[in-house]
């Protein structure tokens, strides 16, 4: 679904070691393949399967999805920051398409 | 066709205890025990213990569709004392599995909010699997007024 815009919210600056929290949401129908339409078809499954966090190439966080996760799938955690660098963000969907955020975040 | 009264009292009675059966107790069955086989599945066949880990859901939840789920470790995240997944299930969902969150020494804490569907009222379980291989379990009651499955 090429309408899939990921938001990404996480502080500009931390000090050294700190842990800090981050927000992301990822617009998306997670079409869960149990609802049926108008004339009684079940609606195939379609919804982001997988999304990771990484840290400077390190994996931070990921999480394994299923169909019970709601719409517009939000998932809020945590990260430790060690030095100044770059969060990428993946999400990957059902269909094999890849949706990518980045940021940086800089040591005071 | 010719039926007589006791042929229809009867068809009438065979009718109402259908839905019973097939729809009422079944599904519901069959979801709590494929949550329990999925929280085998993950723990190695351990019985989980309580304590360390944390849910967090909404006693009532008035709309199934989204429905907010924290959940929490005490862990120093460093060395062995590290939680290395937690799961989520909900036993009365039509697929019981709702995500499986992995934790890194990256992380600094082992502590995730989402939000998840739940298609009536049950018990939201949460399965934390540490580095040493124990494991915790924690879980609430649900209320749901609107189901958020299907439609």
């Amino acid at each position: 679904m090429a309408t899939a815009k990921p938001r990404v919210k996480l502080p500009k600056s931390a000090s050294a070691g700190e842990v800090i929290t981050i927000k992301t949401l990822i617009s998306h129908t997670m079409e869960s393949g149990q609802r049926k339409d108008k004339d009684g078809n079940v609606i195939p499954r379609q919804i982001i399967n997988k999304f990771t966090c990484e840290f400077n190439g390190q994996t931070v966080f990921t999480c394994d999805i299923d169909p019970a996760i709601s719409a517009n799938p939000y998932f809020e955690f945590t990260a430790k920051v060690p030095e100044s660098g770059t969060f990428k963000f993946t999400w990957v969907d059902d269909d094999g398409s890849v949706y990518t955020d980045e940021q940086a975040i800089e040591i005071k | 066709m010719n039926i007589n009264r006791r042929q229809a009292l009867g068809l009438a009675a065979g009718a109402a205890a259908i839905p019973f059966i097939g729809l009422g107790a079944q599904p519901a069955f069959a979801a709590a025990a494929e949550a329990e086989q999925r929280i085998m599945e993950f723990t190695g066949g351990k019985t989980p213990e309580t304590g360390k880990i944390t849910l967090t859901a909404p006693e009532i939840a008035e709309n199934g569709n989204t429905v907010p789920v924290s959940v929490s470790v005490e862990s120093a995240m460093e060395g062995d004392d590290l939680v290395e997944s937690v799961m989520i299930v909900a036993d009365g969902n039509p697929n019981p599995a709702v995500a499986t969150f992995h934790f890194t020494p990256m992380s600094g804490e082992a502590a995730a909010t989402s939000r998840m569907r739940l298609a009536q009222t049950q018990n939201v379980i949460a399965v934390a699997r540490m580095k040493d291989g124990s494991v915790f379990m924690d879980k609430k009651l649900v209320k749901v007024t609107i189901g958020g499955c299907g439609g």
